[in-house]
Order: structure tokens, then C-alpha cells, then sequence
């Protein structure tokens, strides 16, 4: 009884673990919050510091388009409009420029101004977030839950045929890169076949909204973007999973707990599949930031413009606030899921908050 | 080890000592040269699981399909003409005339007499196997072009990432304390950091015109995930009585990591060099076939660019053959990688071997000596 309710207090501690002031939690934010502060810091070096910078760039393309509509080149005039676009004064000490630069993007969310659309970063990257969201949890999720069921049915029947084959199987799909995927999707199920479409992320023709068309739609244009970022969460997963489980099926403890007659399907669900899961569930705060690396050219190979098409776009046309934004947007998702994550992992394994000190040499 | 004059203190007989030892202590006290200590720890470290690890099937055909990579990578464009526009008719179809090439005249393949020292030698010529791009440019010369400058940016990732993961995953595991903790907290958010955005902004900023330093960048996003296993790795190592007796003997905390810490991570650390190595080649290609990295090295992904943006490889099925090519090298290399790890995995870890043992029947497996 007294088990149950530390799990429960537990539960609550880690939905509201800022509240409850575990410590646990609240090293886990600090390290987040830590890691946006180095993430923006190399931003602004990487844009303002080293020599070639593009902040200077920027400042020269400036001076080049006024001259070339004919207007005298004011110094004043190109600080501004550096600063409209990047969020500092070059004309500032370096120590003021970094501290608006970080006080910026932490408080007021304000990423600067992009070259080419004119409008703030943070407008574009903000609407285009959600559809990055929905193709890597949703191939995350498949990929994991496929890993899990895989893994769980070799270890099952372990040196059986179907263990054999399956074991080359997921080794060999985990050599296919995801974007071979993707390509190999594209031109077989899109061009091809004519199953899905090539790329966009809903039929233009259908009447946005809460219709069913439209989310049907919706889907029909985010399967293959989800079919490949499947690939990256399948990974090698499948074999660490057989792997733990075969483990876990040979210890002394699940002998004993069948010696004391417990159920199968309790041994199942609550000896095996959990400890088996752990391991996986770490390797999967990893897998997070995998998945929203992959969407930068998953969502240029299916032009499904989320965050990653525009880190391609704003490449390709020299527009460094907004491949500045979506690197630092691509952080703060990757922070978010990871706390969550690492949050919810204080419920499955009750050992993650008391950390173990170890004895230092 | 060595033998003391000193009278035993047990009261124990004194000869049963020498005759325990005296062997021991004669083998023990030749003094080795470097070369043969070199040879010794070899043989331990190196040869004697390369020995188990060869009995595994995935280890030989890993080795295999690496070795016919390093091939192609040393000696390939030697052999092989090296790839210029125009030097097929464009978009050349592979293996034109299929089999029945290899008896007719003209097709890819040809009987033809080749004169080695003034004796006439019957020869295949081959022509254009895998036909050629856009540019006429023959794809299987432009495979084996850009194998060398992918092997370099392999070995170069492989090493910077395993090397700093090791640097920063065995002194933390072994230090532990504050030390762990600094160390800990700089690879989890190097690791939460999403990889290749980051190389990205970087790449485009500074666009890497060498093929070994494309690799370093790439090791940027490698290092943290096995710098934290290298690091519970070690902390299982540093409660090892060996270890433990190393620190009494008051040895620098360099010289315990050196001798006692580091060499029994090495298989360990080189199958994660194995999957640094995929992870390169992985990343690179992506970018080359982003246009993110200038077009200064050869590689794959610059291939695929050219057949996905300039052919249209995947709308037009007649010429899927210029992405499949280099796709099929990037997934055979990477297979032959995994092989070697998950065969030296094997080899290092227990807990697979020792459930294998168990279906092989009883704990008589031999030790990997």
C-alpha cells in the first residue's frame, strides 16, 4: 500500500516537478535552461564574433543595395538595419550586444528579422513548428513502439527461425539511412505508383479547418515524411530491446517470481517489458534529437515546409537570422520533448531521482 | 610478484613458496623488450579477440565488405580511369544487353586480349558497367573517385569523436565527483543539442574544403552518447581490485587510466569507432546531397544531388539507376560497419555471450585467450 503511494506522490511530484521541488527535476531544467544559454551563446559567436562573420556580410549586403538603388551608404542607417534583422547594434560594446541578444530570445522570443521574407523568425518558424512536431513524434513513436513489439517477440522465441532471420532483417534496415528511405518512398509510392503525394503538407484545394477532408488530407501528405522518419526511431532499437530482454528473461528474479506462482501476464508486463524498457527509454532522449535533426532533409527531399525545409531555404539564400532561429528552434523543441522525457522516465524508473554519489578520486 | 629473500611470516614451509613461484617468478622476471611488450599487449587486447570475433560470421563479412571499401578507396583510383564529363554517351544505361552481353559483341561487358611481356592474354573489357549520369560521367568511376576522400573523412570522424569520448567519458567515470559531474553536464548538453542543424550553421558559415575536416565537424555530434557509456564503462571498472590496488600503490590517477582503465575499454571503443564511422558517412553524404558542403570533395551525396535535382532520378524511373548506385554503396558500407560491431560486440560484451553459452550448453565456453 505504503509502495503505491509513493508512486503516486512520485506522479504527481513529476507533473509537477517544478512545484514539488524535487531535486531531481529541478537539475533536469537547470540543464535544459543551461543548454539554451551555450546553444544561443554559439549562435551569437558563430554570428557576430568570428572574423567573416555574417553579421558583416549582412551589413555589406546592406551597403551594396542601398548603393545600388542610389543612396549614399550612411554607417548609422547599415547598424540599424543589422539590428532590425539580427536583434543587436554592431555599433554597441560586445558584452551589451550579447546580453540583448540573449535577453532577446529568451523573454521577449524575438529571433530577429528574416532577409528574404521580411517577416520576424520567430512568426515563421512558430507556424511552421507544428507540422516538424507532428512528422517526428508520430515517427518516433511508431519507430520505438515497433522496436519494443519487435524485440519483445525475438527474445520471446530466441534462437528460433524468426529470431534469425529478423535479427539480419533489422540489422540491415538499420544500414539504410533514413533519407535512402525517403527517397526510395518517393519515387516508388509518389512518383511511380501515385499512391501519396510528392510533397506539400495538405491539399491546397480543400477548405482548411476541422473537416474531415482536410485532416484526411493532412495525413495522406504526412505518411511518407512518417514512414521515413520511422526509420531513424527503428534504428537499431529492435536488437537492444531483444537484447534486454533476453537478459532479463534468464535472471534469478523473474525465477522466483515464477516460483511464487505470479501470473504470466503480470511477469510479462511488469518484470520484463519495464526492465527491458528502461535502457530504451534513455536511448530515446537521444533518439529525440535524432529525429528533429532528420526533418531537415526529410522535409527537403518530401518540400513539406516545416522547420527544416526553412534551415534548407534559409541556406540556400544566405538568410542567416532565419538558419540562426531555426537552429536555436530546433533546440528548444528538442528541450521540451527531452524534459518530458526525462520527466516522465521519474515515473517508470523510481531509482532516477535518487542519483547515486560516487566516492570521488 | 617478484621473489623476496625474506623468511615467510606464516610460519608456512618455505620450500612449497619456492616451488609455487619459482616458475612464475623466472618467466615474470625476463625483462621484455618494447617490441615484445608491444607484441604481448597485441596479442591480449587486439589478436586474441580478433580470434573469437572471427569465428562470427558478421565479423568476417564486416570485415570483408570493409576491406573491399579500403581497397577501392587505396588502390581503386589508380587502376580505374579517373571520371570526366562526356567520356560516356549521357545517361548511359547500365549493363547495357544484360547477360548475353558477355558473349556478344558490344554491351558492358567484352572478350578481349590484353598483352602482358609479348604473350596475348584473353581479357574482359569492360565498358561503363553501371552506366553513366547527366554529364556522361561513368558512375562506377565516380564510386570508386570518391571512396578515398570518404575514407578520410571516415577515419578522421571516427577518430576525433572516439578519442574525445574517451578523453572526457573515462576521466569522468574514473574521477568521479565534481569532476563527473562538470564533465557530465557539458556531454548532455552537447548531446541535447540537435546534431545536424548544428553542423549545418556551421558548414555554412565556414564551408570545410577538406575531406578530413568535414569528418571533424561531423564528430561534433558523435562523441557525447559514447562518452556517457564509456563513462558507466568505467565506473564499474575503477571498483576492480586490480584497479583498487593500483591506487594503494599511490600511481598517478594517468597512469592507472593508461594501464588498467583504457585497455579493457579498447573493444568497447572500437566498436563504437565502427558506428562513429557509419554515423560519418551517414551525415556527410546527407549534407552533400543537401548542398550544404562545398562540391571540393568527392562524395556519394554529391552523386545523388546530381542524379535527384539535375537528372530526375525519382520522377523519371529510366534513370533511377544514377541514385541507386551510390545509395546502394552508402547501405552496403554501413551494413559492413554494423557487422563488425555488433561481431565484436560479441566478443566484449557478457551478457550476449553468456546467454549464448547457455544455449550451447553449459559454461564451457572457452576464455578468449
Amino acid at each position: 500500500m505504503s509502495e503505491y503511494l509513493g508512486r503516486a506522490r512520485k506522479g504527481v511530484a513529476a507533473a509537477f516537478g517544478f512545484l514539488a521541488g524535487f531535486d531531481y527535476y529541478w537539475r533536469k531544467i537547470g540543464h535544459a535552461f543551461v543548454t539554451l544559454i551555450s546553444v544561443t551563446t554559439i549562435t551569437f559567436v558563430l554570428f557576430r564574433l568570428m572574423p567573416g562573420n555574417p553579421a558583416q556580410a549582412m551589413r555589406a549586403q546592406f551597403e551594396a543595395q542601398l548603393e545600388g538603388s542610389g543612396q549614399a551608404a550612411d554607417p548609422e542607417i547599415l547598424d540599424q538595419m543589422v539590428q532590425v534583422h539580427t536583434g543587436f547594434d554592431p555599433s554597441q560594446p560586445i558584452y551589451m550586444q550579447y546580453f540583448e541578444y540573449v535577453r532577446d530570445i529568451v523573454l521577449y522570443q524575438d529571433f530577429g528579422q528574416s532577409i528574404q521574407y521580411g517577416d520576424p523568425v520567430f512568426d515563421i518558424l512558430f507556424r511552421a513548428m507544428p507540422w516538424s512536431v507532428f512528422i517526428s513524434v508520430y515517427g518516433l513513436a511508431l519507430g520505438y513502439s515497433t522496436n519494443i513489439l519487435l524485440g519483445a517477440a525475438m527474445a520471446y522465441k530466441e534462437g528460433s527461425r524468426f529470431d534469425g532471420t529478423m535479427t539480419v532483417v533489422a540489422t540491415f534496415l538499420n544500414s539504410i539511412p533514413y533519407y535512402v528511405g525517403a527517397l526510395l518512398f518517393l519515387a516508388f509510392f509518389a512518383h511511380d505508383l501515385g499512391w501519396f503525394p510528392s510533397g506539400g503538407r495538405y491539399d491546397t484545394s480543400i477548405e482548411a479547418g476541422l473537416n474531415p477532408a482536410f485532416m484526411a488530407s493532412i495525413v495522406h501528405h504526412g505518411a511518407l515524411p512518417i514512414m521515413s522518419s520511422f526509420i531513424v526511431g527503428f534504428g537499431g532499437g529492435a536488437l537492444a530491446m531483444r537484447g534486454n530482454s533476453v537478459r532479463i528473461l534468464g535472471a534469478d528474479y523473474l525465477r522466483v517470481a515464477r516460483l511464487r506462482g505470479i501470473g504470466s501476464v503480470r511477469i510479462a508486463t511488469r518484470y520484463v517489458a519495464r526492465n527491458a524498457i528502461l535502457p530504451l527509454y534513455t536511448q530515446m532522449m537521444i533518439g529525440i534529437a535524432a529525429v528533429f535533426s532528420s526533418s531537415v532533409v526529410l522535409e527537403y527531399i518530401f518540400t513539406y515546409p516545416g522547420v527544416g525545409w526553412y534551415t534548407f531555404d534559409a541556406i540556400n539564400m544566405r538568410d542567416y537570422p532565419l538558419l540562426m532561429g531555426s537552429f536555436l528552434f530546433f533546440t528548444i523543441v528538442t528541450l521540451v520533448g527531452i524534459l518530458l522525457a526525462e520527466f516522465t522516465y521519474g515515473i517508470v524508473d523510481p531509482r532516477a531521482g535518487s542519483g547515486g554519489e560516487n566516492e570521488s578520486y | 610478484m617478484s621473489p623476496t629473500d625474506e623468511s615467510s611470516t606464516d610460519g608456512g614451509v618455505q620450500l612449497s613458496d619456492d616451488q609455487l613461484f619459482g616458475q612464475l617468478a623466472d618467466s615474470d622476471s625476463v625483462e621484455l623488450s618494447g617490441r615484445e611488450r608491444l607484441a604481448r599487449i597485441l596479442d591480449a587486447y587486439v589478436l586474441a579477440p580478433g580470434r573469437v570475433a572471427w569465428n562470427d560470421w558478421r565479423t568476417r563479412l564486416g570485415i570483408l565488405i570493409i576491406s573491399l571499401f579500403v581497397l577501392a578507396g587505396t588502390i581503386g583510383p589508380r587502376v580505374i580511369e579517373a571520371p570526366a564529363t562526356n567520356q560516356a554517351p549521357t545517361n548511359h544505361p547500365p549493363f547495357v544487353g544484360g547477360f548475353g552481353a558477355i558473349t556478344e559483341e558490344g554491351g558492358w561487358i567484352d572478350l578481349a586480349q590484353v598483352s602482358l611481356g609479348g604473350v596475348s592474354l584473353p581479357w574482359l573489357s569492360i565498358e561503363f558497367p553501371l552506366g553513366a549520369d547527366n554529364y556522361g560521367s561513368p558512375i562506377g568511376r565516380q564510386l570508386v573517385h570518391a571512396t578515398p576522400d570518404m575514407l578520410e573523412m571516415v577515419v578522421a570522424g571516427a577518430i576525433v569523436s572516439v578519442g574525445f569520448a574517451t578523453l572526457i567519458g573515462v576521466t569522468a567515470g574514473y574521477k568521479g565527483g565534481r569532476t563527473d559531474s562538470v564533465l557530465m553536464s557539458l556531454t548532455d548538453i552537447v548531446m541535447t543539442m540537435p546534431g545536424l542543424p548544428l553542423v549545418i550553421v556551421i558548414a555554412a558559415i565556414y564551408p570545410p574544403r577538406q575531406a578530413w575536416l568535414v569528418g571533424v565537424i561531423l564528430a561534433i555530434d558523435a562523441w557525447p552518447g559514447l562518452a556517457r557509456a564509456l563513462r558507466s564503462q568505467v565506473l564499474t571498472l575503477r571498483q576492480e581490485s586490480y584497479v583498487e590496488a593500483s591506487r594503494t600503490m599511490g600511481l598517478p590517477s594517468r597512469t592507472i587510466l593508461s594501464r588498467d582503465v583504457i585497455p579493457q575499454l579498447m573493444p568497447y571503443v572500437l566498436i563504437n569507432a565502427a558506428q562513429a564511422g557509419r554515423k560519418v558517412i551517414f551525415e556527410s553524404v546527407a549534407l552533400y546531397f543537401l548542398g550544404v558542403l562545398p562540391f571540393t570533395t568527392a562524395n556519394w551525396g554529391i552523386m545523388m544531388d546530381t542524379a535527384y535535382s539535375e537528372a530526375f532520378a525519382l520522377v523519371d524511373l529510366g534513370n533511377f539507376y544514377q541514385i541507386l548506385w551510390p545509395m546502394s554503396a552508402i547501405v552496403i558500407i554501413s551494413f559492413g560497419f554494423i557487422l563488425f560491431s555488433q561481431g565484436m560486440d560479441r566478443v566484449f560484451n557478457p551478457r550476449i555471450r553468456a546467454r549464448h553459452a547457455k544455449t550451447v550448453g553449459g559454461d564451457d565456453e572457452q576464455p578468449p585467450t
